[in-house]
């Protein structure tokens, strides 16, 4: 082939950048436009379950052998992203026996290894577990870290040449006649990485086929060029909680419901979710009723979730697809299955298939069956390689603890550095520079934070999620304006401080779900530590109106005598003593 | 039988101790009872009185010229300006290395983040690096210390339109300190002037310091450095350091550990000692008796409930942050009298959507009558012999209006100096 045919992948969620590594390691010249950082959409959004299938053994069970199937795949190539917690699903007395042998059998069927244990082993296990729960069935479920795994995608298929634009929105598809060209591209910040402040420009991509895979908006792409993509956007709930109160995936062993699981996630437990159709994915009502519930419900599996503390709650929605034929009123019936739409067979519009639906654990099945279409359309014959070789930092991962001293850091927080950053760590971590904590709630030092800083960009949202810095207890209060202060340098001042400025603000808005006891004290700390010690709510810097008239406020003047410091170096309190 | 005292003061923050101290000196028989380090570890160590209006005009030249038109339920005005002005002469007699009392008007200071905040009294160790002073700065910050970044402290002065030039400059502290050595740790070396390897030759290290930053001094008249100059001997590191570089020396105050904050505690509780205050800490007050007034509190040590009885009491306990004032998912409360605390009844309207919103948790504690008793839902007061001071006090947004150790020492001050005259 002369030269490889141009693929343009919108959206940057799990399913995006798996299409684009898939497509760039078979030799496709790849672009993916992201309007916002890498996982803006619901894939950062997502409660962090690395589904066993278990949860979908009685109702959608080829959904559930998908399931199973990938999460063996991630946990040999993405290794860094993946706790294997093990997932329980608990039946509590009142929840029908019947249903939890469909599960035991389901599971069989599917392949999903599945062991039943008894109420005081489910309890050994899981200490904070009610006393009267009957019994459980234990399967192979996970915790997988979202953020890390997509970035792990891009850089991959950066690596095999692919251009990875973020904060840079498709506005229009560049359609000619009854075929998709190209893209319209509006970029916030010029071409590259993200910049407060740069200008940023628009843009004509000519592509030789394009993927939509912006999931709760695949309809508004659709629309771009005439086409419906019948997406039903559904909301969910995430509660999260201050620490670990479990090490295992804990479900209800029931049939679909609202607030049935807990899913420990580093050092946090998640609580979910609700399942409540919205008309807009990006605006929608983030309700108090929805955290009482998973919190009250939650706490009949696992008592002292009732009077924990919770740090913050967040809201994903699902890019449910329902073929137009099906017509279920209750977002809980719609299908969680993924479906491929090409708009040619479709639509009658070549160029373009829409990927929807579908789930996080499934997204590199789906990214290989799409990209197995777009190579029949250009007759390209290259074999998937995306279930074989490991993301870029799972390589090696087993040797990797014996790292930690050779990078003097202490454990926890060598540990979580070191895993947090898979076999990457050596190349990160191996400054002769002092490497201070920057983050002390989750341990992330700055050779951490200035490696997310060169992949990102400076936008601290950016950095967060690729490190996890801020997002613990403290919710920034403490480290956000580090944060800024190891950007300062390569960026000046002022993009600092609107970096800044945007972290603050983003970390106070999950903040407000959580806004009672412990947390409730800790916002008023972090209020007290940005608004009063360093006076950021009244910052001269940032003052409309006139300047401070510096010349009216006390300048020490009338300095009565010799000040008592030089009284004291005469005393001989050089010393000390 | 129960510990007895006149006045018994419960929670030893800065309302606290101001209420211990007041008592004591009007000659009452006085005793405090506080549970863990007050909110002085998190907070700065400045003094403000008032630098905002609620309405966020400011920042105020003088503060006594705004209390007037403060709010009726704001505690300055339960107090009233004369009262104001009585506490901070006690605070300045008990604290004399602190600084501003020479006049009205605010001082402006550089922050940590490199932003300018009023304020009102500033310690000794702050004093030369006031923004209104046309000196020209150099800032110093610490490869490892990730709280202070001087050159961006420095850019963001200048853009805040100090009028002096600012500079800033990141040394790595001499000898090995690890690179997640705690505030304390360079405090405690410098304090005693601690040998450090330089080169391979062993200096002591305010000798060390002062060469490193005499390499980048380019003829500024003061340094500034993060507050980690020591601790028992701060002032004498300040001059020794002054003297190597012909400069003026001061430092930038920090968030949590905060030295200045923990130097002006102890020197509080130091000056109640000297007051002939009884003083316990380290266990909390668990419960209480009394119907419409307080006849004795428990103090729960090792798992015991210790009764403590007086005559008069004082509620110091501070607000959210100290623990003084708790919430749950239902309601916001005072734990140790079960006093009153208005707030409404759906948490989201607890606050606004902007992280610096008006929001309303921040004046959340109890409200009071003209003689700062807390008052019940119905107005009625909770306890004839009880009154509330400091943080524990609602109506206010300190950290919008940068008036929190100024509202904390006025009502201090006046709950314990009425406490003591009902003993009389
Ligand atoms: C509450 C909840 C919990 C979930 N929990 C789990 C779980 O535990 N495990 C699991 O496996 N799955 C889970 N899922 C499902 C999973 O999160 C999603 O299926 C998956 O993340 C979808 O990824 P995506 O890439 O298709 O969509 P998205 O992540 O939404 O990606 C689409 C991207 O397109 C971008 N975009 C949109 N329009 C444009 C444009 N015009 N130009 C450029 N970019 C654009 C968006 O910004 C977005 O980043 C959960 C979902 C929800 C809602
Ligand atoms: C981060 C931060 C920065 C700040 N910066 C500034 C500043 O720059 N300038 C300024 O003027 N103000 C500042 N403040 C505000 C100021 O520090 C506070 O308003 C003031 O210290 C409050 O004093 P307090 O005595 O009311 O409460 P606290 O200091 O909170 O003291 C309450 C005490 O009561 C004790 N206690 C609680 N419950 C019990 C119990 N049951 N039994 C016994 N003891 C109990 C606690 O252990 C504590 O010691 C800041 C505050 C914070 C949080």
């Amino acid at each position: 082939m002369a030269s490889a045919p141009h693929v343009v992948i919108i959206g940057g969620g799990s399913t995006g950048a798996g299409i684009a590594r898939d497509l760039s390691m078979r030799g496709l010249d790849v672009t993916l436009l992201e309007q916002g950082n890498l996982t803006h959409g619901t894939t950062g959004r997502m409660h962090g379950l690395l589904h066993s299938g278990g949860r979908y053994a009685v109702s959608d069970q080829k959904s559930a052998a998908e399931c199973i199937e990938e999460n063996r795949v991630l946990r040999r190539i993405a290794s860094h992203c993946v706790e294997m917690t093990g997932g329980l699903f608990v039946k509590r007395p009142e929840d029908s026996e019947e249903y939890f042998e469909e599960k035991l059998r389901g599971c069989e069927a599917c392949g999903i290894p599945a062991e039943v244990v008894s109420g005081s082993e489910a309890r050994a296990m899981e200490p904070h577990l009610a006393e009267d729960i009957d019994k459980a069935i234990s399967v192979p479920d996970g915790a997988v870290d979202p953020f890390r795994l997509v970035v792990a995608n891009a850089a991959s298929a950066s690596e095999h040449g692919a251009r990875i634009e973020t904060h840079s929105t498709v506005t229009d598809l560049l359609v000619d006649g009854d075929e998709v060209v190209g893209v319209e591209v509006d970029h916030a910040s010029g071409a590259g990485r993200h910049v407060h402040g740069v200008e940023g420009g628009t843009e004509e991509i000519r592509a030789d086929y394009v993927v939509n895979a912006t999931g709760a908006w695949a309809g508004r792409i659709g629309e771009m060029a005439g086409v419906d993509v019948e997406v039903r956007p559904s909301k969910g709930v995430m509660t999260i909680m201050n620490t670990r109160q479990v090490d295992t995936v804990i479900n209800r062993c029931r049939p679909k419901g609202d607030a049935d699981i807990v899913v420990p996630h580093e050092t946090t437990a998640i609580l979910g979710t609700t399942d409540e159709e919205v008309e807009d994915p990006e605006d929608y009502p983030e309700e108090e009723w929805e955290v009482d519930l998973v919190i009250d419900t939650l706490s009949e599996l696992v008592p002292m979730l009732a009077d924990a503390r919770t740090i913050r709650s967040f809201w994903g929605v699902r890019p449910l697809y329902e073929p137009p034929d099906v017509g279920s009123t209750d977002p809980t019936d719609i299908t969680r299955d993924y479906f491929l739409l090409d708009h040619e067979e479709r639509d009658d519009l070549r160029g373009m298939t829409s990927i929807v639906g579908g789930k996080f654990t499934t997204y590199r099945m789906m990214g290989e069956e799409i990209s197995d279409h777009v190579c029949d359309q250009f007759g390209v014959d290259a074999d998937c390689r995306t279930a074989e070789v490991p993301l870029p930092g799972s390589e090696d991962f087993s040797v990797l603890r014996d790292y930690m001293d050779e990078f003097g850091l202490r454990s926890p927080v060598g540990r979580r550095s070191v895993e947090r950053l898979g076999s990457r760590a050596d190349e990160v971590l191996k400054t002769t520079d002092p490497n201070p904590v920057v983050c002390t709630c989750e341990g992330v030092t700055r050779a951490e934070v200035q490696d997310a800083i060169e992949g990102s960009g400076s936008n601290l949202n950016a950095v967060r999620i690729r490190t996890r810095a801020s997002m613990g207890n403290c919710q920034g209060g403490f480290c956000c304006h580090r944060l800024a202060s190891e950007l300062h340098g390569e960026y000046d001042e002022a993009t600092t401080r609107a970096a800044w400025n945007e972290l603050l603000e983003e970390r106070w808005k999950g903040q407000r779900h959580a806004l009672w006891g412990e947390q409730l004290s800790q916002a008023m700390l972090n209020y007290a530590l940005h608004a009063t010690t360093q006076n950021r709510d009244h910052d001269p810097a940032e003052r409309d109106g006139p300047p401070v008239d510096f010349g009216a406020f006390d300048d020490g003047a009338t300095p009565t005598d010799d000040p008592p410091t030089r009284d004291a170096v005469a005393d001989g309190g050089r010393d000390g003593d | 039988m129960a510990i007895e005292s006149e006045v018994l003061v419960v929670g030893g923050g800065l309302a606290g101790l101001t209420a211990t101290l007041a008592a004591a000196r009007a000659g009452a028989d006085a005793r405090l009872l506080s549970y863990k380090q007050s909110t002085l570890r998190n907070a700065s160590g400045l003094v403000d009185i008032l630098g905002y209006t609620p309405e966020g005009d400011g920042p105020l030249v003088d503060p006594y010229d705004a209390i007037a038109d403060l709010p009726d339920e704001h505690p300055y005005r339960t107090v009233g300006v004369p009262t104001v002005r009585e506490a901070m002469a006690l605070f300045d007699d008990a604290v004399p290395w602190y600084r501003g009392g020479h006049t009205d008007r605010n001082a402006l200071l550089p922050t940590h983040g490199g932003s300018v905040k009023p304020t009102a009294r500033y310690p000794e160790g702050a004093s030369a690096g006031l923004a209104s002073d046309d000196r020209d700065v150099l800032l110093v910050g610490f490869e490892s210390l990730v709280d202070f970044d001087a050159p961006q402290a420095a850019a963001h002065l200048r853009a805040a339109g100090v009028p002096f030039d600012a500079r800033g400059v990141t040394i790595r502290f001499p000898g090995d300190l690890r690179a997640d050595a705690t505030v304390t740790r360079y405090a405690k070396l410098l304090d005693t002037d601690g040998e450090v390897t330089v080169r391979g030759q062993a200096r002591p290290v305010r000798d060390a310091l002062a060469e490193r930053v005499n390499t980048q001094l380019h003829g500024e008249e003061r340094v500034g450095f993060p507050a980690v100059l020591g601790d028992d001997d701060a002032p004498g590191i300040r001059a020794a350091l002054g003297d190597r570089l012909g400069a003026e020396v001061f430092e930038v105050p920090m968030g949590p550990p905060s030295l200045p904050g923990l130097r002006l505690e102890d020197r509080l509780f130091a000056a109640l000692d000297a007051a002939g205050a009884s003083i316990e800490t380290g266990n909390p007050v668990v419960d209480y008796d009394g119907d419409g007034r307080v006849e004795r509190v428990y103090v729960e040590r090792n798992g015991a409930r210790i009764p403590n009885a007086a005559d008069q009491y004082v509620l110091a306990t501070g607000g959210l942050v100290g623990k003084g004032v708790e919430s749950d998912r239902e309601g916001v409360s005072e734990p140790v009298f079960g006093c009153h605390v208005p707030h409404p009844d759906d948490r989201y309207d607890w606050f606004e959507t902007d992280a610096f919103g008006d929001h309303p948790f921040a004046r959340f504690g109890v409200s009071t009558d003209d003689d700062l008793r807390p008052t019940r839902a119905d107005g009625g007061t909770e306890f004839d012999n009880l009154r509330a001071a400091g943080s524990v006090l609602g109506g206010y947004d300190f950290a919008a209006e940068k008036s929190g150790s100024g509202v904390s020492i006025a009502t201090g001050y006046a709950a314990g100096r009425a406490a003591a005259e009902e003993v009389r």
